[in-house]
């Protein structure tokens, strides 16, 4: 019965945290179906046994029974107080995440979710997570309120332009799972939706070192605009010739550079690249020796997309 | 009028016409100015089923759209515009004011033996300003339609376009009618009772209303002043709630909750306040529990003030605080539980008469059995962040707010609908439109509760393709659902084509003073004061027509 109850109401359990909360969901589902079948039952029966049988059809006056009140007052008390600490004791294990806790953080704003792994790799709308570690998800929002809402692992949390919060899960099998917003955020708010996938050790590894499936698939020199936005280099560099910290890309390759030691060099792929790996190796005249290196932080792809990326701003 | 003085339980025959309060000085302008509570009752009954009909076109138009993931008329922007109309128009300017404004103002003074309310002017003030309120609603729609959901969220409301504002300060003016209608019951109450009526000996209805009218005097200014925070937000950037100037989100959703919360008390109270007076006149058996009855009433006010955090278990507010408002949230469910046992242990071994208000009653009795039933899933916090903008909640308040209030609206105007203007409809009819309702609504909303807990968010213009199902029985429901309200409406109306006053003084045979007077009523409600002789439900006397203290007046 319990699992016909769970297939009619209840997603898939993916998460260790799903069967504390359904065990919760269970039990208030039998006092309901109780409690309902006692009106409902009662209602009914009464309607036909004490049937109006004349309009002067008499009935006993009786305006109140204290011992039945209290018996009806206390026994639902009871219950609900039972209903309450449970609910109660099984929030607060969902919300204190483990110290080991694999850690993720999370932006949303309209309409996608961005994650930053503690390696720096990015990825949009897709989470990947090793198996078999509690995963904490810390999150905010850069626009209006989100809801990061994970079904099959009953967590949920409002995202906050103004305060980090956070959710925590353990999956219980790999898989892929679904992410929605569950909190209204305008046009595409049920648009906003995203995979987690909750990956075995070797399949990790593998998304840590190609990148997100999309990579693929994406021009070289569109994954080189997306790594120009999320990687920082839209913060120093610009693309409309103004000069900020660093050189402007506009149409630089091919163009020569001069630099603070005297030599100069032509912009192509070997010096773009040396410039990303190695930046204190050429400073180019005029500017500060301030750009941190980037070797480990992009990837191959990522790296032969910026350069696809420069070569295209004419 | 030595005929206006007799009645039975039991006559249904016809009473020669009679100069009543719709036909003495039956002008336009005589309507439009009157200060006459009875008037003024059928003037909101009119604009709030208008207002009722047209949110629930638009629901219909809402599912319709839900009938397939893809986008089938509707784009998601008019989508967003369409469920914000549809909650705003059903929250304020249907349900809020549905049973005070309208059924309250009518029966209210009849039921005390009073000749009007306390400040008739100040009532005929709150309906205008309700017209006036319900206008900038009207122009705000026109002028673009909102697209923010009926609760306004910051920062969202404060940044996207549209004339929110307009829309904010409609439900500020709103506000001030609900107000005004509260001032005067509660007034009313105090002051007009006949005499020998004490408080105990009240009807049921009055002590719903009674609490009512305290929620919406204390609480409504809590909406004005964040209606009136958020548009300055909007317009000059103050930084209450824009985190970008040193505002909190969060803040916004502790002061809308703070009224809106006790709103949802102002709606379900005075429906629970129809079945209590329902319910004792169709088992023909005085009310169990009378005062356990008007206590629950004033302590479900009372604690409903103290759980407005149960709506943000999600929003980030502290462990603490979530803890605090779960436990206070259980305490509700014992009030409303009493309720529901005192109605049943009424109808043991009463005489049960299932007409068609009745049926409405028992229709609640279920709808609210289930919508109760379900908060009990939302309490649990760990639970609840699960639910939390899901279906499932939709399902839940609508069968509070819908299979509660609005099933009780319906049936309490099934109630007083002859003693309103003395003509019974088709009772056969009536019956089968309760029914079509009873079903339209179960098959729409069970339906909801089902894909809320299996994930399915709410506000979703697109959705997932393993919901649909569940989406395309709940449009089906909602079409049952829509023509038993029609059919509903229409049995009502084509009882005013009748001739003549057919439905007798007091047709169900209710002990309660409203009861006492002629169907339509005069003018003044009453030949001179009446006085009171038994209690509200006291079914060992008979009923009788008013007795009269002091003479005419």
């Amino acid at each position: 019965m319990n699992r016909f109850l769970e297939n009619l109401f209840l997603p898939p359990q993916a998460s260790t945290h799903a069967k504390v909360v359904d065990d919760v969901f269970l039990f208030v589902t039998w006092v309901n179906i109780i409690f309902f079948i006692i009106v409902a039952a009662a209602a009914v029966f009464f309607c036909i046994k004490y049937k109006r049988r004349s309009a002067n059809d008499r009935t006993p006056h009786v305006t109140h029974n204290l011992t039945l009140e209290l018996v009806w007052s206390i026994i639902p008390l009871f219950i609900v107080m039972i209903i309450f600490f449970w609910g109660f004791q099984t929030y607060m294990v969902a919300r204190i995440a483990p110290n080991d806790a694999f850690e993720v953080q999370a932006t949303a704003k309209k309409w996608l979710w961005a994650f930053e792994y503690p390696d720096g790799t990015r990825s949009i709308n897709e989470l990947h997570v090793p198996f078999g570690r509690p995963v904490r998800v810390v999150l905010s929002s850069e626009d209006v309120l989100h809801a990061f809402f994970l079904k099959d692992f009953r967590v949920k949390t409002d995202v906050l332009p103004n305060r980090y919060t956070e959710v925590w899960f353990e999956a219980t099998k790999p898989g892929e799972y679904v992410l929605q917003c569950a909190e209204y955020c305008g046009k595409d708010h049920s648009k906003m939706l995203g995979k987690v996938f909750v990956d075995s050790k070797a399949d990790y590894d593998r998304f840590i070192a190609e990148g997100p499936a999309d990579w693929k698939t994406m021009p070289p020199a569109e994954l080189g605009k997306m790594t120009y936005e999320q990687a920082g280099c839209v913060s120093c560099h610009s693309l409309d010739g103004t000069k900020g910290q660093g050189p402007s890309w506009k149409g630089i390759y091919g163009q020569t550079h001069q630099f603070n030691d005297g030599t100069s060099q032509v912009v192509d792929e070997n010096y773009i690249r040396q410039s990303i790996e190695n930046p204190q190796g050429k400073i180019v005249k005029g500017f500060e020796g301030i750009m941190p290196t980037y070797q480990g932080l992009l990837r191959e792809k990522q790296i032969n997309g910026v350069i696809a990326y420069i070569k295209s701003l004419k | 009028m030595a005929n206006t003085v007799t009645s039975s339980p039991t006559k249904t025959g016809t009473a020669p016409p009679h100069l009543n309060y719709l036909t003495e000085n039956n002008t336009l302008k005589a309507w439009l100015t009157t200060v006459d509570h009875k008037r003024l009752g059928l003037m909101y009954l009119g604009a709030v089923m208008s207002f009722f009909f047209i949110a629930g076109a638009l629901a219909l138009l809402l599912r319709l759209e839900l009938l397939t993931p893809k986008q089938d008329f509707m784009d998601s922007a008019t989508y967003n515009k369409v469920f914000t109309l549809h909650g705003a128009i059903m929250v304020f300017l249907f349900i809020i004011p549905s049973v005070p404004a309208a059924l309250g103002n009518f029966v209210l003074p009849l039921m005390l033996g009073a000749k009007d309310v306390a400040f008739p002017r100040l009532n005929l003030a709150s309906f205008y300003v309700y017209c006036t309120g319900a206008v900038m609603a009207l122009v705000a729609i026109i002028g673009g339609g909102v697209d923010t959901g009926w609760t306004f969220y910051t920062p969202y409301s404060t940044t996207t376009e549209g004339p929110v504002g307009l829309m904010a300060m409609a439900v500020f003016v709103l506000g001030f009618s609900s107000i005004f209608t509260g001032i005067n019951f509660v007034a009313t109450v105090h002051k007009l009772r006949a005499p020998g009526m004490g408080w105990f000996q009240l009807p049921l209805f009055v002590w719903g209303i009674y609490a009512t009218a305290l929620i919406q005097v204390l609480a409504t200014p809590v909406l004005g002043i964040t209606a009136v925070l958020m548009v300055m937000e909007r317009a000059f950037h103050i930084g209450i709630f824009d985190a970008r100037l040193g505002g909190d989100p969060v803040l916004f959703q502790h002061f809308f909750w703070f009224y809106s919360h006790p709103a949802v008390y102002i709606m379900i109270l005075p429906g629970m306040a129809i079945i209590s007076d329902i319910i004792p006149v169709f088992s023909k058996k005085t009310m169990f529990g009378y005062r356990a009855i008007g206590f629950s009433s004033v302590s479900i006010a009372f604690i409903g003030f103290l759980v407005w955090g149960h709506h943000m278990f999600t929003s980030g507010q502290s462990d603490l605080a979530s803890a605090i408002f779960a436990f206070l949230t259980y305490l509700v469910a014992i009030p409303s539980g009493i309720k529901i046992w005192n109605w049943l242990a009424t109808m043991y071994q009463g005489s049960i008469d299932l007409r068609t208000p009745m049926l409405y009653a028992m229709s609640f009795l279920l709808l609210f059995a289930i919508g109760g039933l379900t908060g009990l899933y939302l309490g649990a916090i760990s639970v609840d962040i699960h639910l939390h903008d899901t279906y499932f909640v939709v399902a839940h308040f609508h069968y509070v707010m819908m299979g509660g209030t609005v099933i009780a609206f319906i049936g309490g105007i099934h109630y007083w609908w002859p003693k309103m203007f003395g003509k019974m409809y088709n009772e056969k009819l009536a019956a089968i439109a309760c029914w079509l309702v009873f079903i339209g609504f179960n098959v729409t909303f069970l339906n909801q509760f089902m894909m809320g807990s299996q994930g399915m968010p709410r506000r979703y213009w697109t959705y997932l393709p393993e919901f649909q199902r569940y989406h395309v029985g709940s449009t089906i429901g909602s079409w049952i659902l829509g023509f038993g309200l029609v059919m509903a409406a229409g049995v009502l109306l084509a009882s005013l084509r009748k001739k003549e006053y057919d439905a007798g003084d007091n047709p169900w045979g209710a002990r309660t003073m409203e009861w006492e007077t002629v169907s339509p009523p005069i003018t003044h409600n009453f030949e001179g004061q009446p006085v009171l002789r038994h209690g509200p439900y006291d079914f060992r006397v008979e009923p009788t027509p008013a007795t009269v203290a002091g003479g005419r007046h």
